[in-house]
């Protein structure tokens, strides 16, 4: 796995606090002194217990919430501008499919809304449901899907206009552990195929350390950096995670998690 | 198999009609056996049952095949309900689009601002409680004061009536998407009027529809309502308006006449349906492919 590429970096977090509700009885602060730089390629996740903010600082990159002191620049840009470019596609946890539109429609949402010709919308569309191995379902209505099926559908969709950057909320949360599993390895493959930069939300320690370069542990109430784990396991096949190595990862994820180890 | 289906909804139809005959002549015959008493007690049934409150279900239809006088001409009693229904239902549909339009527009102002929300949705809420009896002389002296031909007057009345549950069926489907539909449409920086037309519309139909039923029918009840308040000379209502005065003398015509507006009212409904069908078909996926691997 690709380690930061120093030259090119993907998104870069600096001195972010976020408070909810601010000047009212329920003020909350969300995350307190965040720095993280992210570099183009990485695969990092962020994980920590309910209520650490993970998924407020993968929407605070994604420009759908605005930090409340600090900044945030995705590909050299302040994140608002980088939003307004569309230089990101975003998955959640619920697939989030328009039940009216046929699969290939669905993915074709992002690329209408560029204004792309009805053909190029059709070609790329045929292309992402090869990339996430549904080549046959282009004419099915989501609700004809499965899960899992749903969930490739919503990162076919997330990769149609080529983003280097992709934000992943919990998107396997939803799936059984056999399910899981298996999208785990196809989103590795795609994020090999596609270079693409991948932010993902989990709370899942295996998860977070099989697929990841780096693992960001936030520690709640506020919401900090604990500490960041590279995780160096080589490429990674089902075998990985019956591998020693992996074993010990995950379990400095899990001893960093539970608030112990190197605190940065 | 939409054959079939066709087939079950005749077929239901025709045994709910049958159920309601005999329910009806059955209630009858029972008041004359024991003297419009419940059996064996001596209290009263709630409406006596001679020919002239209740005539047989049989008199009823038969009654549709009576010549009536339309101005000049003399024609059965069904074509000349299917007349007077056709000049009804021009004012329905009217009044329905008009509703359609208003309740669509109010509820789309209402999602773009809530200011307008919270000012407007008590009104649209108190409009409704108005009596429409009251309400329809007043839009009648409006409109001729206006110089308006009464059709409009009675389209008007149909269309107070239909507003309502489009406006606020079609707000909550306006505003059912939820937050990572909306999420999505943002990280696309798609505008206001973008998200209105790709997603909050499309997901508002489901809501909209069954609005959209009730509305129709409606709307031939505010056309009806409307059409005896102005003393229209044509129109369903006119009709039942003057079968009501010669009630005593042929008590079937009323009812025949009644039996015109509900069948209007249930063709409004199965338009909608249809409409619905041909709209919606295309987003409901009934076959589930779960046994596909994932």
């Amino acid at each position: 796995m690709s380690q930061p590429v120093a030259s090119e970096v993907a998104v870069v977090v600096s001195g972010v606090h976020k408070v909810f509700n601010v000047d009212s009885a329920d003020e909350v602060t969300a995350l307190s002194d965040i720095d993280l730089t992210i570099g183009a390629g990485e695969f990092v996740s962020l994980i920590g217990p309910s209520g650490c903010g993970k998924s407020t600082l993968l929407r605070l990159i994604g420009d759908l919430l605005t930090p409340s002191v600090g900044e945030v620049t995705v590909f050299g840009k302040p994140a608002h501008a980088a939003r307004l470019d569309q230089d990101y596609g975003m998955v959640f946890q619920h697939a989030g499919l328009f039940d009216w539109r046929r699969v290939a429609a669905n993915i074709e949402l992002p690329l209408e809304l560029r204004g792309w010709s009805r053909v190029d919308r059709a070609a790329r569309s045929a292309e992402m449901l090869e990339l996430v191995r549904l080549p046959e379902f282009g004419g099915h209505y989501p609700r004809q899907l499965s899960g899992g099926m749903q969930q490739r559908v919503s990162i076919a969709r997330a990769l149609s206009f080529q983003p280097k950057l992709l934000l992943m909320d919990e998107p396997f949360g939803a799936l059984d552990e056999m399910t899981r599993e298996h999208m785990q390895l196809e989103l590795l493959r795609i994020w090999r195929e596609t270079g693409t930069t991948v932010v993902f939300v989990t709370h899942s320690v295996s998860e977070s350390t099989f697929l990841s370069s780096r693992v960001v542990v936030l520690s709640a109430r506020p919401g900090r950096i604990h500490s960041i784990v590279d995780v160096d396991l080589g490429d990674r096949t089902d075998d990985t995670r019956e591998d020693p190595a992996f074993f010990a990862k995950a379990t400095e994820v899990r001893e960093a998690l539970r608030g112990r180890g190197g605190a940065r | 198999m939409r054959g079939g289906r066709t087939l079950r909804v005749v077929v239901t139809t025709a045994v709910a009609l049958l159920l309601v005959v005999i329910l009806w002549e059955g209630y009858k015959w029972m008041g004359g056996q024991t003297d419009d008493q419940w059996p064996g007690t001596s209290i009263g049934l709630p409406t006596t049952t001679d020919d002239l409150t209740m005539p047989h279900a049989t008199d009823i239809v038969g009654e549709l095949f009576e010549e009536v006088r339309d101005g000049r001409a003399r024609l059965p009693l069904y074509l000349f309900l299917l007349k007077k229904g056709w000049y009804t239902f021009q004012e329905a549909a009217i009044g329905f689009t008009f509703g359609l339009a208003i309740g669509m527009g109010l509820a789309i102002l209402m999602l773009r601002w809530r200011v307008v929300e919270r000012g407007l949705l008590p009104w649209i809420n108190v409009s409704q409680t108005v009596p429409l009896i009251a309400l329809a002389p007043i839009i009648v002296t409006w409109g001729r004061l206006h110089d308006l031909p009464d059709i409009f007057s009675i389209s008007l009345i149909a269309t107070y009536l239909t507003f309502f549950p489009v406006a606020v069926s079609a707000l909550r489907g306006l505003q059912s998407p939820d937050a990572a539909h909306l999420e999505l449409m943002r990280s696309y920086a798609a505008p206001w009027r973008t998200t209105l037309f790709k997603l909050r519309l499309p997901a508002a139909r489901a809501y909209l529809f069954p609005a959209l039923k009730l509305a129709a029918t409606l709307s031939v009840v505010g056309a009806i309502v409307g059409e005896i308040s102005i003393g229209t000379k044509t129109g369903l209502g006119r009709a039942i308006l003057e079968y009501a005065q010669r009630y005593a003398v042929s008590p079937e015509r009323l009812y025949a006449a009644v039996l015109g507006a509900a069948v209007l009212g249930l063709s409004v409904f199965g338009l909608i349906s249809l409409a619905e069908r041909l709209v919606m078909k295309r987003a409901e996926g009934t076959q589930h492919a779960d046994e596909v691997v994932a």
